[in-house]
């Protein structure tokens, strides 16, 4: 009786965990594999390039209103908190350190987690449950290279110009408030935000953006790879990448930060 | 005439967790030849497919293509195998983001170095070979038929004049009448190449019609093979029920 009821209750604590760590060296394996395919030839550059239109170009209005309402708000607030004393170089500085530092990559690494991620796993998922990539294969075409090396590639590179762009909206969303609606003299504002500016801080923030790009791509590609049975399994594919590679995001903007700035 | 064996394979095992699935294949298929793997669904059929072309690993056996063995193998090895090889898919499986020519093209293009020019002045060719004219080259295969879908799958897998061809229950969802315009065009472009075939099917019409010699699979051994004309003299019970198509007899179907 005891011993029955351990056995399940162990049983309920094993499975999961043998799931998940199949899973997790289910997921090295094809890390592994896919980071050697971005370095061996041959190279699809037009579908490379293809996929810079797809994150680059179609996600700047994505990312600028994101990064513009995130520069607004944190303006507002901490015009709210800090009011009165030296009021304009406060804002401009916590505005420029915010904005760089997090907001722009993490925020606009998100919404390209969502547009991006999902997108990805949609597409490779379908052409895993329709037999494409099976058809890839015996047209001689590792879908390796085909499908995942270009994507890798794309994000890395693409998501920190994004989001040196989302940086500049961000930096004159603030700006906008501190100048039409607090009433700072422009001067003043723009010149508290150059006196303040750190190359480090906008390097962190660019480093964390090719991360997080990295992480999109190769968790798109995963589970649109390994997604099996039908429109469901697809569906699942999709989900799984947008929260995988959210929380990731999550967990490498700590480190990331951790590794450039404490110490 | 001795024929020389294309494509041998010796005990053949493979499993998904818990479920067997291949128990023990063996199969021999000689050049030029026409065999027809027939079996009810989820007999294994596909899967045996997919481990001749090195797309699943299977767990134990031997495959020699060419008496090269292709069981254990680095990458390289089996990837110049494809070369030899063409496959058509059971749902067709074209690139859906790609034109109906540059999907009948593509190995031209990506791997062999022909140009774009020429590789759809040959798709286009080959295209008219399965009956399908110049207009539709620059659709895309979501704007085509079942039937045509299926006829340009043909023409990607036949492009590169492979020696073995592989059908993935080529007539399935496919009309009486179209069935038969792809089991002609089959056997048409077979014996055009001069290449091997397996083909695997359910479709008794097609299988008696493109076959040089069936094999039977069931519970992941082949229990019987013979001609076509050996088929119906067999009185080996499963192959009889199943030619029937009958729900009563020795193959129990699990619901």
């Amino acid at each position: 009786m005891i011993i029955n009821f351990i056995e399940t209750f162990l049983r309920a604590l094993g499975k999961p965990l043998v799931k998940f760590l199949s899973s997790l060296g289910d997921l090295t394996a094809f890390v592994v594999r896919a980071i050697y395919h971005c370095f061996v030839p041959p190279f699809y550059f037009k579908l490379f390039f293809k996929q810079v239109l797809d994150i680059g170009f179609y996600s700047l209005p994505v990312v600028g209103l994101t990064t513009l309402f995130a520069g607004m708000v944190i303006a507002l607030q901490t015009y709210s908190g800090f009011s009165g004393f030296k009021a304009e170089s406060v804002i401009a500085s916590v505005v420029l350190i915010s904005v760089t530092r997090e907001l722009a990559p993490v925020l606009s690494a998100l919404m390209v987690a969502g547009r991006i991620g999902a997108a990805m796993a949609a597409e490779i998922g379908t052409m895993r449950v329709t037999e494409q990539i099976d058809a890839l294969v015996t047209l001689s075409t590792n879908p390796f290279k085909y499908l995942v090396s270009p994507r890798l590639w794309a994000g890395l590179i693409v998501l920190p110009l994004l989001v040196f762009i989302g940086d500049i909206i961000g930096i004159f969303g603030g700006y906008v408030v501190g100048v039409y609606k607090l009433g700072f003299n422009p001067a003043n504002y723009i010149n508290a935000t150059f006196e303040d500016l750190q190359i480090i801080g906008i390097v962190s923030g660019l480093v964390k953006a090719a991360v997080f790009g990295f992480i999109i791509s190769m968790m798109g590609c995963y589970h649109g790879y390994k997604s099996k049975g039908g429109a469901q399994g697809v569906g699942n594919a999709t989900t799984n990448a947008v929260v995988s590679s959210s929380i990731l995001i999550l967990i490498f903007n700590y480190l990331i930060t951790e590794m450039f700035f404490s110490r | 005439m001795d024929k020389k064996i294309k494509i041998s394979i010796r005990d053949l095992y493979k499993s998904f967790g818990k479920k067997q699935v291949l128990n023990g294949v063996n199969l021999d298929l000689y050049q030029g030849e026409s065999l027809v793997v027939i079996g009810g669904s989820g007999t294994g059929k596909s899967v045996l497919i997919k481990c001749i072309q090195g797309l699943l690993t299977p767990d134990g056996g031997s495959i020699k293509i060419d008496n090269q063995e292709m069981v254990g193998q680095n990458s390289e090895i089996i990837e110049n195998m494809h070369s030899k090889m063409g496959m058509l898919f059971q749902g067709g499986a074209l690139f859906d983001s790609l034109t109906v020519w540059e999907n009948v093209a593509f190995d031209l293009i990506q791997n062999r170095g022909v140009n774009k020019k020429e590789a759809k002045i040959v798709a286009v060719k080959v295209l008219r070979q399965v009956g399908l004219g110049a207009d539709i080259a620059d659709l895309y295969p979501s704007e085509l038929s079942g039937g045509m879908q299926k006829r340009v799958g043909l023409a990607r897998a036949v492009i590169t004049k492979p020696e073995i061809i592989f059908f993935d229950e080529p007539t399935t969802g496919l009309d009486p009448i179209m069935a038969d315009v792809i089991n002609d065009l089959i056997i048409e472009s077979a014996k055009d190449l001069g290449a091997t075939t397996l083909t695997i099917t359910h479709d008794m019409t097609s299988a008696r019609k493109i076959a040089d010699k069936i094999a039977m699979l069931y519970q992941g051994k082949i229990i019987w093979s013979g001609t076509v004309r050996d088929l119906d003299k067999t009185d080996n019970p499963f192959v009889r029920q199943f030619i029937q198509g009958s729900s009563k007899g020795p193959i129990s179907v699990e619901v």
